[in-house]
């Protein structure tokens, strides 16, 4: 059997059901937030470690010319060392009758028989390679998917040289190729890129490594120092070609998978802490202005002998009942919202399976910080209503006192008729709620002005990226460095209209202790089809001089212009050069080192090397251009400029671009319930008021105005503030979102100004449209009758 | 039994038949049970009754806040019953003044800007000035709400009012939140009102004594009228026995 008061509590929630359900959803997206990022994060690292153990992932990487597989046991015998493996690593290009553009495969080894020690796979379709057959290969089942490649079908590929037709035995997956992009490219493209696993006799005999490997893979103890493996490895494989061995993080699938991690990481906690915030704020807000309109019913009550705690219990009942009812449903939310986008996470990042958990903390920390916030905005009323003698909370109000706003409105007041005065000394003389009213309208833009921001800050990059930086229409890349004879043939197939080489070098810059494991770009002293920008969308001149370091670079590096780096190459000779810093810009995309060409070539004692080459071409003769590319065997990769915009594209509307569009989502919802709150509070505050001018005569749309015009000057004085908080929090959101070596670009951008200003109007015009609604309908006998 | 005294003057209302239930079904209320009535123009007239009676619910389709459910209202030859919402705004606007147990005045206005709340949107108003002159506030004209004792809130009801030069002045237990003293004051203009303008002014109240300084007497019972009274010796305000 019910309390009469937990009746009335009943009651009282269905009677504000519509305000309750609106800080109950702005809540809910809230908590939703936090939980659904908490479980990402949790998720996604989870299957990481699941999938890397389960599969023995191996920890260090030391590729080498070539190397006798005695060369093993000296590796095994490294402290820490719990494992070594041998095999063959090489690039491949597969020829599909349907695709004109060859396309870039890694190629790897098995052992001939049984399991792999480490670089296991997992096999999703058909069966492993037979010990015997030197012609059938185990497919990456992604690119399988993309191709509609099945097991038995054919396959032919190009490697080392050797074209071959191949078997699919089966398709797999591996913890090594969990995401995987063509190379050069920042997006995954299924289509575009392959792994072929062999048995190792095949693959040694097309390498001409029998009874050798090209790169010794490590596993390491618990308690292994990898600085030191790598170095000791390095020492063992010098005299191998060794080009430098590098551990898990620095493993290109491994390092994409744990910088998406990381940012996701640090967007779980950067970013639900800002949305639940403005959530905590607006619900404090609306439950001080709730609890005081109940200001006659509370002194009834204590008027009736229930005392101070009993009052307070039931409103905080009603009060936990919104709080906690938006926290839980928010928590559910994120759950199924979290397994969604896990989903979306699985088409770019390959796991076999999806382990979804949510740290309880998670849901803890949202319950809590709501009910903190909503109870904070009730006992601080309740405390101001408590001090009141029952009699005289019951009775009616004294009337607002006024008289401190008329100066004010009177310097004004010539100008303004009654109405208006009306709305102007309700904002002045009431001064704390005005601006509250206005801040959390404001908070609310704000987020909405942050995620679209963010969003065009990712289109622009786009946008630039194809526009300004790369304007070419095909890259090439050779199989290794090229001279610039290379560069005339490629200029002088039918339909190129333009080269321009490059060469980048893969190397390890240092700096005393901070290192930074990339590559260098050589550039030509004027590019024309890739250029170099800063984030101002100027050219970059490149100099003889020195390296222009990139600024995110610079920060990890902590150099700055006029000091000198070392650099450690790791290919060719590898030498070990020391060169000036001369300049640091912020960089559009990325991370990059530059060096003008020549330059870089001088250094390295290799001149007139190019390791790949830009291309512009008439698109008529594509097909003819395609095919010259095709069969040429120094050419390790051809990559068109529209696949790549159009998976980055996809990237970035899909998978992880989705979460973003998600945040903007809510965070339009949360500006809506915000606005619609501060509308139905201000309906409720004035119903007597409107009421008695309609007594008076005044038209639905004259005392409509009083309401509304107040609703319109708080809205407009939100939209500066909504735009000034939105640009700081921009910067706030884009650090959330970036990663040491990615940075997020922010850049005021009107359109997305214009565009939460148009979300605030449309917001306010249908909670003005609601309560307008409210105004025709206000029974006039009844509103005056009552008397508070 | 006729319910209708001779008529000297126009009629300013003419209700026939006026019923007025709430709700419906078993939990229906009749208000109003078939009331015939004639209100004289320029009269001060006192609905009297107990609580529940009707006495507010006529008052209020008089006043063009409310609708019956059954019969017809005219308000000299405009049928009120007849009116839009429209037009009853409009009615509200230009022909009505109303007066609240408690006042209504709207806070954020001073007492001057009240009563020009309703003389902007009216057609022939007096002056602001005027009509707190004639409720004797001419002194506090620029005082808000807060600043003002119920007597003088409620006088500044009154100028609003009557502010608009209306034909009719509807007042729903006007003394009902003040003192005696108070309360005989608020009467007293509202007699003036009546004797200065000529409006026929209407007071609901449950205080039998008001009915001293009334022309007619309306006593309400049961949602009917039990008995129509012409006042032939009326009283000033201030002789009231309370």
């Amino acid at each position: 059997m019910l309390s009469p008061l937990d009746r009335k509590l009943l009651r009282d929630l269905w009677r504000v059901k519509g305000q309750a359900t609106a800080i109950a959803a702005v809540i809910a997206l809230g908590v939703m937030l936090l939980v659904m990022m908490d479980g990402l994060v949790n998720s996604l690292q989870e299957t990481k470690d699941t999938y890397y153990e389960r599969h023995r992932l191996a920890d260090v990487f030391a590729p080498v010319k070539r190397a006798p597989d005695r060369v093993l046991d000296d590796l095994k015998a490294i402290p820490g060392v719990s494992a070594v493996v041998g095999r063959v690593n090489g690039a491949a290009l597969i020829d599909l009758p349907a695709q004109e553009v060859p396309i870039r495969a890694q190629v790897v080894s098995l052992p001939r028989s049984g399991d792999p020690i480490l670089n296991g796979y997992r096999l999703a379709e058909g069966r492993r390679i037979d010990s015997d057959r030197d012609n059938e290969v185990l497919l990456l089942k992604a690119f399988a998917d993309a191709r509609g490649l099945s097991p038995g079908d054919d396959l032919t590929a190009t490697i080392n040289g050797a074209r071959r037709i191949y078997t699919i035995a089966g398709l797999a997956q591996s913890p090594e190729f969990v995401y995987t992009t063509p190379p050069g490219e920042l997006a995954p493209d299924d289509a575009r890129f392959a792994v072929l696993w062999m048995n190792k006799p095949a693959l040694e005999a097309l390498y001409d490594l029998d009874g050798a490997f090209n790169e010794a893979i490590l596993a390491l103890g618990r308690g292994a120092k990898l600085p030191a493996v790598l170095g000791q490895a390095d020492r063992i494989l010098r005299g191998y070609g060794g080009t430098g061995a590098y551990g898990l993080e620095d493993q290109v699938s491994n390092r994409f998978l744990s910088e998406e991690i990381t940012s996701l990481r640090a967007s779980s906690r950067g970013v639900p802490p800002i949305f639940l915030g403005v959530a905590a704020f607006l619900l404090n807000i609306v439950v001080s202005r709730m609890i005081q309109s109940e200001r006659s019913q509370i002194g009834l009550l204590k008027a009736f002998g229930y005392g101070s705690a009993a009052v307070s219990a039931h409103y905080l009942k009603f009060i936990l009942v919104i709080a906690v009812g938006g926290a839980v449903a928010g928590c559910l939310l994120g759950i199924l919202a979290g397994v969604n986008v896990a989903g979306f996470y699985q088409t770019y990042y390959k796991f076999p399976f999806l382990l979804f958990r949510v740290d309880p903390a998670a849901f803890l920390v949202g319950i809590l910080v709501s009910v903190a916030a909503a109870s904070a905005g009730g006992i601080f009323v309740l405390r101001g209503v408590f001090v009141l003698a029952p009699a005289t909370a019951m009775r009616p109000p004294v009337p607002a006192d006024y008289s401190r706003s008329a100066g004010v409105v009177r310097a004004l007041g010539r100008w303004l008729d009654q109405p208006s005065r009306m709305i102007a000394r309700r904002l002045i003389r009431q001064p704390g709620k005005s601006v509250t009213a206005v801040l959390s309208i404001a908070a609310g833009m704000a987020l909405s002005v942050a995620m679209l921001t963010l969003m065009s800050g990712f289109d622009r990059t786009v946008r630039v990226n194809f526009s300004l930086v790369d304007r070419s229409d095909v890259t090439v890349t050779f199989a290794e460095p090229l001279s610039r004879k290379a560069v005339h043939e490629l200029q002088s197939i039918k339909g190129v209209v333009e080269v321009e080489p490059f060469r980048d070098v893969d190397v390890v810059l240092r700096n005393g202790l901070h290192a930074h494991r990339g590559a260098i770009s050589g550039r030509v002293a004027e590019p024309r089809l890739n250029r170099a920008i800063d984030d101002g969308t100027n050219t970059i001149f490149l100099r003889r001089d020195g390296l222009i370091l990139s600024e995110a670079l610079a920060e990890t590096l902590h150099i700055e212009p006029g000091e000198t780096l070392t650099v450690e190459v790791r290919e060719g000779r590898r030498p070990i050069l020391r060169l000036p810093v001369i300049g640091v810009t912020e960089a559009f995309i990325g991370a990059p080192a530059y060096l003008q060409l020549d330059a870089l070539n001088r250094v390295l004692g290799e001149p007139n090397r190019v390791s790949g080459s830009y291309l512009r071409t008439d698109s008529i003769y594509n097909d003819h251009i395609y095919r010259e590319l095709k069969n040429s065997p120094a050419i390790a990769g051809v990559s068109l400029t529209d696949d790549t915009r159009a998976s980055l594209r996809k990237l970035l509307d899909t998978g992880a671009g989705a979460m973003r569009y998600i945040m903007a989502a809510i965070a339009a919802i949360i500006t809506f319930g915000i606005v619609y709150n501060s509308a139905r509070i201000a309906f409720a505050e004035r119903e007597q008021e409107l009421a008695s001018l309609r007594v008076m005569g005044f038209t639905r749309g004259e005392a409509a105005f009083v309401l509304l015009g107040e609703l319109a000057v708080i809205t407009f004085l939100a939209l500066p503030i909504g735009s000034g908080l939105g640009y700081y929090l921009s910067h706030a959101v884009a650090a959330g979102f970036s990663t040491d070596l990615y940075r997020i670009p922010v850049m005021f951008d009107p359109a997305s100004y214009g565009s939460a200003i148009i979300a605030v109007l449309i917001a306010a015009f249908l909670s003005g449209w609601v309560v307008k609604r409210d105004v025709d309908h206000l029974d006039m006998v009844a509103a005056l009758k009552s008397r508070d | 039994m006729s319910r209708r005294p001779t008529a000297r003057k126009n009629e300013a209302f003419v209700v026939n038949s006026v019923s007025r239930v709430f709700g419906a079904g078993h939990t229906a209320v009749h208000a109003l049970r078939g009331v015939d009535l004639d209100i004289p123009e320029s009269e001060l007239v006192v609905l009297l009754g107990p609580s529940g009676s009707g006495k507010s619910t006529l008052l209020n389709i008089l006043g063009g806040l409310d609708r019956p459910s059954e019969g017809t209202v005219h308000f000299f030859d405009r049928d009120l019953t007849a009116m839009s919402d429209v037009e009853l705004t409009h009615y509200r606007r230009h022909d009505v003044g109303f007066v609240f147990q408690f006042y209504n005045l709207m806070p954020s206005l001073t007492a001057r800007e009240n009563v020009e709340l309703v003389t902007e949107i009216a057609d022939d108003p007096m002056s602001s000035g005027e009509a707190l002159a004639l409720v004797g506030l001419e002194e506090r004209t620029d005082h808000f709400p807060a600043q003002l004792s119920g007597g003088e809130q409620q006088r500044v009801a009154i100028a609003r009012a009557i502010a608009k030069r209306p034909t009719v002045v509807f007042c729903d237990e006007p003394t009902g939140a003040l003192d005696s003293q108070t309360g005989q004051a608020v009467l007293r203009v509202l007699q003036d009102v009546n004797e200065e303008t000529g409006a026929t002014i209407l007071i609901v109240t449950h205080a039998a004594a008001t009915a001293a300084m009334a022309d007619r007497v309306i006593d309400f019972a049961d949602g009917q009228i039990r008995d129509v009274r012409i006042n032939e010796h009326k009283v000033s305000a201030e002789e009231i026995e309370w």
